[in-house]
Order: C-alpha cells, then structure tokens, then sequence
C-alpha cells in the first residue's frame, strides 16, 4: 500500500490542450525523479495487474473498459535501482476518442518516459500489433509483453516470441501476468531498457509499408518539424496526417512560423488519396502487422464451446438477457437492500452505536464536559460522534461497502458490457448511449463517483445529461437504504416510488435530449469475455473505493455535522426551517419535514434518515410524497462539488437550478394526485 | 426511353454540376447545337445561355450516375480492379446497365448508398423496397443474419468520428466477422474478440458474405 505514491486525478495529469502542451522540456522521470515506466494497451489486456506484479500495490483492476478512471502512479526497484511506474487507462491507439484516452496517450506523448510497455492480448495479436507499431515508429522506448498466453493456448495458439522480436526490434515477452508468468522476464527487459538512458528507438526501415506517395508525405512532413519533440519527427508526421487535432495545436505553439507549410503539406498529401489518411494509414498499419505475424501465430485446434461461451450467448438475447438482468437486480437488492441495509446496518446501529458507543459517549461528556455547547458537538442528537460517526459507520459504510463489493463482482464478471447493449436501444430515447449505463448503476453505490466517472462518456452532451441524471434520479445506495426501510413499512409504496422515480428519469431524460443539441451517440464496444472474478482483485477493488470513499466523502460528513451543530447553536437553521415551511405545507407534510429536507442539502441519506425519524407521523400518501421528493431533491454536498468541477460552475448551478423548484413539482404533483384518487385515506 | 452515350454523359455532367457544385451550367453559342439530342427528349431546357436540366431529365441523369457509380462499386468491390482502371472500365459498363441489371446489381452490392470516391449513389427502387430477394455479395453488417460471416469488404466513410472508432479497434476491410446476435444490438466476432455495436455502425460496415 506505501508503494501509491500518488493517485493522479486523471484529468489534472499532463493536459494536453494548448499552452501546457510539450515543446522542449525533458522530463523522464516521475515525480519523485526516478525513471519513469509507463503500462499503455487497450482496455481487459492485463496492464493493472503487471502493475501490481512490479510494484505490489494494490490498485484497481479493471474487467471493464472504462472504470480505470484515475491513473495510478507507483514505484519497484529493479537492479538497486528506484524505478516509477505509471499505470493508464485503456486505449486503442494513439488518437483518443474518450478523455481517458486522450489522459493516456497525453501521458505517453508528453512525460518522456525511460521504458514504455505495451501490453497486448496473445489471442489477438493481429488487432494489437498496429498499436504497436505505432509506438514503435513514435520512438518510443518500447517493450512488448505479449499477455494471457494461457488463454491463447488454451485455443490452441502457439506464438514464435523470438521470431516476433526479431522482427519488430524490440524486446517482446510472452506472458501472463495473473499467474505470474513472464515476471522475471518483463523486469529485465525494464532493467535493461532503463540502463539504455534517453537513447530513442529508431523504427527499423520499412517495418510498415506505406504506400509510395504516403511515405514520401510522411518523410516531407518529418522534415518540416523541429526536432525536440517528446516523440520522433516521424511518429509526429504521421499523427499529424491522421488529423490529430492536438498534435497540430502543439505544432501551432511551439513552432509557429513553420505550422502553415505543414499544414499546406498535410492537406496536398490529403489531395492524393480518395480516402480519409487516417484510414490510408490505418490501412497500411494493419497490413505490416498481418505481414509481421506471418508464419508466427499459429492456430492448433478450434475452439471449443465453453459454459462461459454458451453463458455470454445467453445475455446478449433479449429473450434470455432480460431474465438474467431481473436475476441480477434481485440478487443486488437481496444482497446490498436486505444483507447489507437491514441485518448489518441493524447489528452495527442498534448493538454497537445506540447500547454501546452513544450511551457511553453521552455518559462520559456528561461527567467530564461542563458546557453544553462542547457536549453537543460530540455528542446528544447531532453531535460529530452520535450522528456523523454514527451514519458513516453504523449507515453508510456497510451498505455503500457492500454495494461496492457486488458491483466488483459484476464488473470483473464482464457482465456490464452485456448489459450495456441490452439497454443500448431505451438509453438512446434519452441521449445516451448503452455505454452510460456504468455510470449510471455505479451512482446507485455513490453518485459522487459516478459523477467523476461519466468522463468515459464520449460527448460533452453525453456527459451533461448523464451528470444531470445522476444529481436528479439515481438515489445512492446510502439513501436507498434508508428509503426501503422506510417504504416497506407500507404496501404499494415501494412499487410506487420506484415508478414515479424511474418515469421521472426517462422523462427528464427524453426532454433533455430533445432541447440539448449536439452529436447523436453511438454506441461500439468490444465485449471483453465472460470471466470468474478472482478474490483478491475483488477485495482490492473495494478496499481502493472505500478507501476513496472515507477520503473524498468521509471529511465532508463531518464538516455537515459541524456546520449543523453551528447551525443550531446560531439559529440560522431555525431561520432556514422557516424559509422552508410554506414549501413543506405546500406538499402538506407536516412542519418537521422542513428539518430532514433541510439535512437533504447536506447529506441525500441524512434527508432520509430524517424521515425515518419522522415516520410514525406521516401518513401512506404523505410518506410517498416525501420520500418522491427527497429523492428528486438536491444533489448531496459532495456531488455537487465534484459536478462543478466536472462540468463547470455554470452548468452545476443551472442543474440546482433545475433540481429543486423540479423535484417540488413532482412532489405537489404527486400529492394532488394521490388526493384525487384518495391514496391512503 | 433510350438516349446515346454521348448524351448520357452529357447529363451526368449537368447533374454534377448543378447538384454537387453550385455551379449554374452556362454553354456558349457553339455548344448549343450538343445538347439538342437532350433539348429534344424534354430533358434539357435551354433558357438564353443557360442549361438547365427538366424534372424528367433531373431523374434520368441521376440514374446515369447511380450506374456509373454502381459499376464503379462493382469494379472495387468485387472484381477488385486496379484503382487506376476504374474510372476508364466504369465509364464503358455503366452503359450495359439498363433493364433492370442496375437493380440487379445494387441488389448483389448491398445497395451503397457512396461510390468509392465517396460521393452519394441516387437511390433507385430496388434500394427504397430495400430488396434483398436474391442472395447479395456484399451486404451492410446490420442485414447479415445471426451465424452467417464473411470478411469486411470496405467501410463507409461519411462519418470521420465513426470511421475513426472502428479503425481504432481495427475494424477494417479484410477482417473476418461472423454475426452472434442482431438484436437488440449487433454482436459479431473478430478473431478471438467480439464487439457490440449499434444500427447505425453496423451501417457503415459492409461485408463481403462467405460461401
């Protein structure tokens, strides 16, 4: 664990946009000045876990493209010798798509590292190999590890690494990682590229055969730049003549006089070709790479139909991936609303806080704290230990560590990418494409990190009604399970809270989408295979979000209860409830409402948990229209703040700005409707 | 009705023009006298030194150049024809494509709706029935049914962003698919991997059937 020197938000790390990006500065070390290694592949190749092998942190590991969302930073020793290493999210090639990508391929482009790993997928050398290339043509100190070698045999493939090496130029291992093979192997090739220095790879000649003119416009364009670049003229070149529009904004900035030439030679080499040259290019990459491959991947035996196969099929059908969906929420709410919300939130509130710690806390300040004021900061009905602790330990971190765990699960299952295109079709009504739906039930364990997540979202568009879903629809798993426990006390509630929630999502949704202009989304996605989550990785997984959980979150607990104990003892909350009042009867709930609505701005669960307190006096339907309305309600203190740092103040504020007066509404819509048909009464 | 060759051209030529440029065709004095074959079909107007074609001789100019670009399809598709042949064989078969063996070969292509430069093929009826009685060559990965494969022929290239996708998780022409799943999204196998994707890329992706 001391070996995570740092974790990097990932959008704050080496931006590429104009003015920070690259010129001439040299730095091929990490933070701490050691050399740098840096783990690039395309998402479900095994990147993490090599990370874990040379370091021996635990970090995330990924199932799923798209929830490595930070990048991990850590150090190993090799040869006596201190030695960082920066783990990225997946990407496909050096063009980024996402902003995960363009976080990974700024990394690479901009940190001159010491040694650079490609790690690939043995199963599909062909589709990689490109990547490959050009990092290779790039300059770039490469390594190629050649991972889940047993997978590959396991379908028969036999790969001549030797013969790959020679070839390509580079150090290549064959391995997999998961159980350790090609350890040894990955370290020395590090050691050894590492003791090379700065020495740049120079791409061997003709290693990938663009057709004449092509070539000919590369070698003009190479000409044209400066040298100094973090990459070699000629990986420059030809990102630039695939219409890398940050490679050309660093062009602008760091050799302006000479940008117009290059672009004129970049639009004549266009002239020359009925295709886009990025697929030109792309063209001819993948066609050195068949070549490369030729007469080294060899295919033994078919492959054979295996349970996980026969499984997979399964989810991808409608008629049998709707019922594996209802079986999975089932097993969710089983899981994380009844195991994790009822018994260990009952054994842990009830034995531990209210026979144990409060009576003892209450007991202690009243012998040995004499002012009042002090005794209720810690303790009493709001006090920082008999409230915030209580919620975050006795509340909060059972359910939100349970959810945490179920969801690892089915994120290292692969089971999320399945489900994505099964929603695909009814996300595309609201805007989105299947691939938000990570986002999304990731929201149902916390929606502060789903909102951090909907970066992998590729539209800005996208982004928005997705961050906007989550402050407004999307209850998190702390306020679901207060809200169950309150909601089952009745019939009909449940069922009726859940329909007017999720009508309000869609039609929210649908809205947004037909007043928010922009890009339609689209959905791709490669479905990585159906695998047995591994213990440990499930472990680590939830260890590093609760982990992220207590920093992130944890601290603003406290800081509402202090700001609550301040807001008692000052009166500015009994000015607050009042400001509150004529909304509250508005809804006709009675007047005590107003307090619990007015910790919903401070906590979603504290709301609840309010009204939880509350319940004996509400009514069925009053009840309904509480909880409906809490639910609608403001994004917590966290989400927010996260939101406006991901979206920008003024889409945050024009989101609260939507949220509140919108979630009354519906709560007064709801009410006269239950009045009409006389709910409860 | 049945015009020459010359005249076919000559229509195609004024269609470009006023369709895919904004271009108002003018002829000189002297070049009159060519367009009197097509003046006298009612497909031409001639308005002072103005050309212009007529609503008939709009939609037969734009069948010309829907065979011209379908040979051109067929040329690069499927009889895989030096890129530098193209233009001078296209030019020769599109005039056999009449009666019926235009329809017959969109059909068999897929119905393109861009010629390999990327312009836009004009839709003839075949492609508005979306026809597919006899068996195609070529078809648009969202019409392959679940099984059926064969390696992708070429990718349309209207959209840069989409393109881009595909290319960056090496979708490209050559590579072998088989179709898992069409519904709700399209499931298909590429080497050991598979990939989910939606209608409208599944669009773009045209496959060349196997066996």
């Amino acid at each position: 664990m001391q070996n995570i020197l740092t974790t990097v938000q990932a959008n704050t790390t080496a931006p590429r946009d104009k003015g920070s990006a690259a010129c001439h500065q040299a730095p091929q070390i990490d933070l701490d000045g050691y050399p740098l290694v840096v783990i690039v592949g395309s998402p479900n190749v095994g990147k993490s876990v090599l990370f874990n092998r040379l370091t021996g942190a635990y970090v995330t590991v990924s199932n799923y493209p798209g929830t490595t969302v930070e990048v991990t930073r850590g150090k190993t020793r090799l040869g006596g010798q201190e030695i960082g290493v920066l783990d990225t999210p997946g990407m496909y090639n050096l063009l980024p798509i996402t902003e995960e990508e363009r976080v990974a391929s700024a990394i690479l482009l901009n940190e001159r590292p010491a040694a650079v790993i490609h790690v690939i997928d043995a199963k599909n050398l062909e589709r990689m190999l490109p990547m490959t290339l050009q990092l290779i043509e790039a300059g770039l100190p490469l390594i190629l590890a050649v991972n889940l070698m047993d997978e590959a045999e396991l379908l028969g493939i036999c790969i001549d690494i030797p013969a790959l090496e020679q070839r390509l130029g580079i150090p290549c291992v064959g391995a997999a990682f998961a159980s350790g093979r090609g350890s040894p192997e990955i370290r020395h090739a590090i050691e050894a590229r590492v003791n090379l220095g700065r020495l740049a790879v120079k791409a061997m000649p003709g290693l990938v055969d663009y057709p004449g003119e092509l070539e000919a416009a590369i070698q003009q364009v190479s000409e044209l730049l400066e040298p100094g670049y973090p990459i070699a003229q000629r990986g420059m070149a030809i990102l630039l003549l695939q219409g890398d529009p940050e490679t050309l904004n660093q062009i602008n900035n760091c050799q302006p006089e000479g940008a117009d030439a290059i672009r004129r030679a970049l639009a004549d080499a266009q002239q020359i070709y009925r295709q886009p040259l990025s697929f030109v290019i792309a063209n001819a990459q993948r066609q050195s790479a068949l070549r490369i491959i030729g007469g080294l991947f060899k295919v033994n035996q078919p492959a054979r139909s295996t349970f996980s196969a026969q499984l997979s099929n399964a989810m991808l059908r409608p008629l049998t991936g709707i019922p594996i969906l209802l079986l999975v929420v089932f097993l969710l709410y089983e899981f994380v609303g009844v195991f994790g919300a009822q018994t260990l939130v009952e054994w842990l509130e009830t034995h531990l806080f209210e026979n144990w710690i409060n009576p003892g806390i209450d007991g202690w300040l009243a012998i040995w704290v004499p002012w009042p004021a002090l005794r209720s900061l810690i303790g009493g009905d709001f006090g920082v230990v008999t409230l915030g602790l209580r919620y975050a330990f006795a509340i909060i971190l059972p359910i939100v560590g349970v959810f945490f765990i179920a969801f690892s699960i089915i994120e290292d299952s692969g089971y999320l990418p399945r489900l994505a295109l099964m929603i695909d079709r009814l996300f595309k009504k609201i805007g989105l494409n299947g691939r938000a739906v990570i986002p999304l039930v990731l929201g149902f364990g916390c929606d502060t990190m789903a909102t951090i997540t909907t970066r992998t979202l590729e539209t800005r568009r996208e982004r928005v009604i997705s961050t906007l879903l989550l402050s407004l629809a999307i209850p998190c798993s702390a306020q679901i399970g207060v809200m169950l426990a309150l909601l089952t006390g009745y019939p009909f509630l449940l069922p009726a809270w859940l329909a007017v929630v999720s009508g309000v999502f869609l039609l929210v949704g649908y809205l947004t989408a037909k007043l928010m202009p922009g890009e339609k989304p689209s959905f791709y996605m490669e479905l990585p295979p159906l695998r047995l989550p591994r213990a440990r990785n499930i472990l680590v997984k939830t260890y590093t979000r609760m982990e992220w959980y207590l920093r992130e979150v944890f601290p603003l607990f406290i800081a509402a209860s202090v700001v609550i104990w301040l807001g008692n003892l000052t009166g500015l909350f009994d000015l607050a409830v009042h400001a509150l009042l004529p909304l509250v009867r508005w809804l006709d709930l009675p007047d005590q409402t107003a307090v619990a609505f007015l910790f919903g701005f401070f906590r979603r669960d504290y709301g609840a948990a309010g009204l939880y307190d509350l319940r004996a006096s509400l009514s069925a339907s009053q009840l309904l229209v509480a909880v409906v309305t809490m639910t609608l309600f403001v994004p917590c203190i966290a989400q927010f703040a996260v939101t406006i740092k991901e979206r920008g103040w003024k889409t945050a504020l024009g989101m609260a700005a939507f949220i509140f007066p919108f979630a009354l509404l519906v709560g007064g819509a709801l009410n006269t409707f239950l009045q009409w048909i006389s709910f409860g009464k | 009705m049945k015009i020459n060759e010359r005249a076919q051209e000559q229509l195609e030529l004024l269609w470009i023009l006023s369709e895919e440029t904004s271009n108002e065709p003018a002829a000189s004095p002297g070049q009159l006298e060519d367009y009197r074959e097509l003046v006298e079909a009612g497909l031409v107007i001639l308005d002072g030194e103005r050309v212009r074609l007529s609503a008939t001789g709009k939609h037969e100019a734009a069948m010309a150049i829907r065979r011209h670009r379908l040979a051109e399809r067929l040329f690069v598709d499927v009889l895989a024809t030096d890129d530098s042949l193209i233009d001078e064989k296209a030019c020769t078969l599109e005039h056999a494509l009449f009666d019926g063996v235009d329809e017959t070969i969109c059909t068999l292509l897929g119905h393109p709706v861009v010629c390999p430069h990327g312009k836009p093929i004009p839709p003839g009826r075949c492609c508005e029935q979306g026809r597919a009685s006899l068996s195609p060559i070529i078809a648009p990965l969202k019409d392959i049914k679940r099984g059926q494969g064969g390696k992708i022929a070429y990718l349309q290239m209207a959209d840069s962003q989409r393109l881009h996708k595909l290319m960056a998780m090496g979708i490209l022409p050559g590579v072998s698919i088989q179709v898992k799943e069409t519904y709700p999204s399209v499931v298909f196998e590429a080497g050991y991997s598979q990939f989910a994707v939606d209608d409208e890329i599944a669009g773009d992706i045209f496959v060349r059937l196997a066996g």
